[in-house]
């Protein structure tokens, strides 16, 4: 849509304009309007998720060419980090852009559920962006064995396990994994296959649904908060973007080069696990559940249970929107506001034990 | 029956079997989908018997990990002589070790406990670990599953 006061583009741009029709695109990022108010500054973290995102798949590639999801993984990777120009450099950003992305995206997941942004017409939007997050942990748990260190591979060990106990469909789900009955170089193969095909196909069609739903429905003003004003997304709000991705650019760059990620020590899976074994701390509070838990509780395997409450707790997380149904006058539910409290200190309770004493 | 009647019950019956091909199609496309993805069975050689190590290897109170087939083992040597268990924790499957310091079979995913004949003392593990039957023949140390 030309406007009456811009002339219509000339030579490449005009060419462009006529096939791709793309200042459609452009006024409508000129329409679409952020509120301004004293949370908008949580709007940020879905951009800064979706950068994060973009750093993977760069960097993702760029592992692509030296890797070899084969007996000599954990080669490929010591090759890649000590002889290849910059190899430690890509490993690293790699790594440590995937825990970043995975903090923003619990923030992000956070803060839509305190403000409540999940209400009616945004349920999907919050089940897309479930979706979302469950996929990127997935991307986390298929990456950690890549290298095919003892770390990745007791982790891989430990979560196949997990999701074998789960009744009915467990054992099909673990030999899918696994790739038969242990964790072996079939497991490795099945978990490249996963982190560089089937997720990112995943990934890209939830996501697609995401954006459509977050631009079709807008912002979300929380309940009891009148905004200010509304700035517009384009240029406004996309530039104090660029200003957030360029400090998480400026953040990851010094992440890698002080604190390189290891590689560690080549797995063995005749070795006893050593000393001091965690996952990464995304997963840390599940793990330390599961530590907790004691052989049988009232005659049912203690994991079992332990597994069966995090699936029915993350199904109920994953509803909130159908079964929050607010407070008659409008405004935030506490009862839901007290439950999610409630989960982020148990969440981080239960990580600082892992943490502050990992044996004994 | 009216022209109306006929052309909704023909379009009716279209629409069922238009649906129905559409759902047998898909079937019958995912059916091999779902069971390629599931790896075969592939049978281990059943190992019965294997020599864990040799008696100069170990020292009262230390524990190796040895190959039983394509499962680990753990042979300790103790005041008495040589026990032997699997090696795979009966939590979730990480592969446990010998504490010399406090003569317990330890693994450290989960910190579960076991004592010297294979019972569970602390943490989450749910089941005893596998014990396996020793025997030195000369300076051999054959392990057997019982």
């Amino acid at each position: 849509m030309k406007t009456a006061t811009e002339p219509a583009p000339q030579g490449v741009r005009g060419w462009l304009e006529e096939r791709l029709g793309y200042s459609a695109l452009i006024e409508m990022g000129r329409h679409k309007l952020v509120p301004v108010h004293r949370h908008t500054i949580w709007y940020y973290l879905g951009g800064m998720s979706l950068f994060l995102f973009l750093v993977q798949v760069g960097t993702g590639i760029l592992l692509l060419l030296y890797y070899r999801p084969s007996a000599e993984a954990f080669e490929s990777v010591q090759f890649l980090v000590t002889k290849v120009p910059f190899g430690w450099l890509v490993r690293s950003i790699h790594s440590w852009s995937a825990n970043l992305l995975v903090f923003v995206l619990f923030v992000h997941m956070f803060s839509v559920f305190f403000l409540k942004a999940y209400r009616q017409p945004r349920e999907l939007t919050w089940v897309t962006g479930m979706g979302l997050l469950f996929l990127m942990l997935a991307f986390g748990f298929s990456g950690y064995l890549l290298p095919w260190n003892t770390l990745a591979f007791f982790a891989t060990q430990v979560g196949t396990e997990v999701a074998g106990a789960v009744p009915l469909l467990g054992h099909f789900t673990l030999r899918f994994l696994r790739g038969g009955e242990h964790v072996t170089g079939g497991t490795l193969t099945r978990f490249y296959g996963i982190h560089v095909a089937v997720l990112p196909a995943l990934t890209t069609a939830v996501m697609g649904i995401h954006l459509y739903l977050v631009q079709r429905h807008g912002m979300s003003v929380p309940p009891g908060v009148t905004p200010k004003r509304q700035m517009r997304f384009l240029p406004n709000f996309l530039l104090r973007d660029l200003v957030g991705w360029c400090l998480a650019l400026a953040c990851l760059a010094a992440l890698a080069a002080f604190l390189p990620w290891e590689l560690g020590q080549k797995a063995d899976p005749f070795a006893p696990a050593p000393a001091g074994i965690r996952p990464e701390w995304y997963f840390a509070w599940m793990f330390q559940m599961l530590k907790l838990l004691p052989g049988h509780v009232l005659g049912i395997e203690g994991e079992l249970i332990g597994i069966m409450g995090i699936s029915v707790a993350g199904l109920v997380w994953l509803l909130v929107p159908f079964l929050d149904r607010g407070d008659p006058r409008g405004r935030a539910s506490r009862l839901w506001s007290i439950a999610g409290w409630i989960a982020i200190a148990v969440m981080a309770v239960l990580t600082a034990m892992v943490y502050v004493k990992t044996e004994g | 029956m009216s022209d109306m009647g006929a052309a909704a019950t023909r379009r009716g019956f279209l629409g069922w079997f238009l649906g129905t091909s559409v759902g047998a199609m898909c079937a019958s496309v995912m059916y091999p989908v779902v069971r390629y993805i599931s790896p075969p069975d592939v049978p281990e050689p059943a190992t019965s018997s294997v020599v864990a190590g040799t008696t100069s290897e170990l020292k009262p109170h230390q524990g190796k990990i040895f190959r039983f087939g394509g499962q680990p083992g753990l042979l300790v040597r103790t005041e008495d002589g040589y026990k032997a268990f699997s090696a795979t924790c009966s939590h979730l499957n990480c592969t446990v070790q010998y504490k010399g310091d406090t003569k317990q079979i330890w693994c450290a995913c989960h910190n579960g406990f076991y004592d010297l004949n294979g019972q569970v003392v602390s943490g989450p593990p749910p089941k005893p670990l596998q014990e396996f039957q020793v025997n030195v023949a000369g300076d051999e140390i054959v392990v057997t599953r019982t």
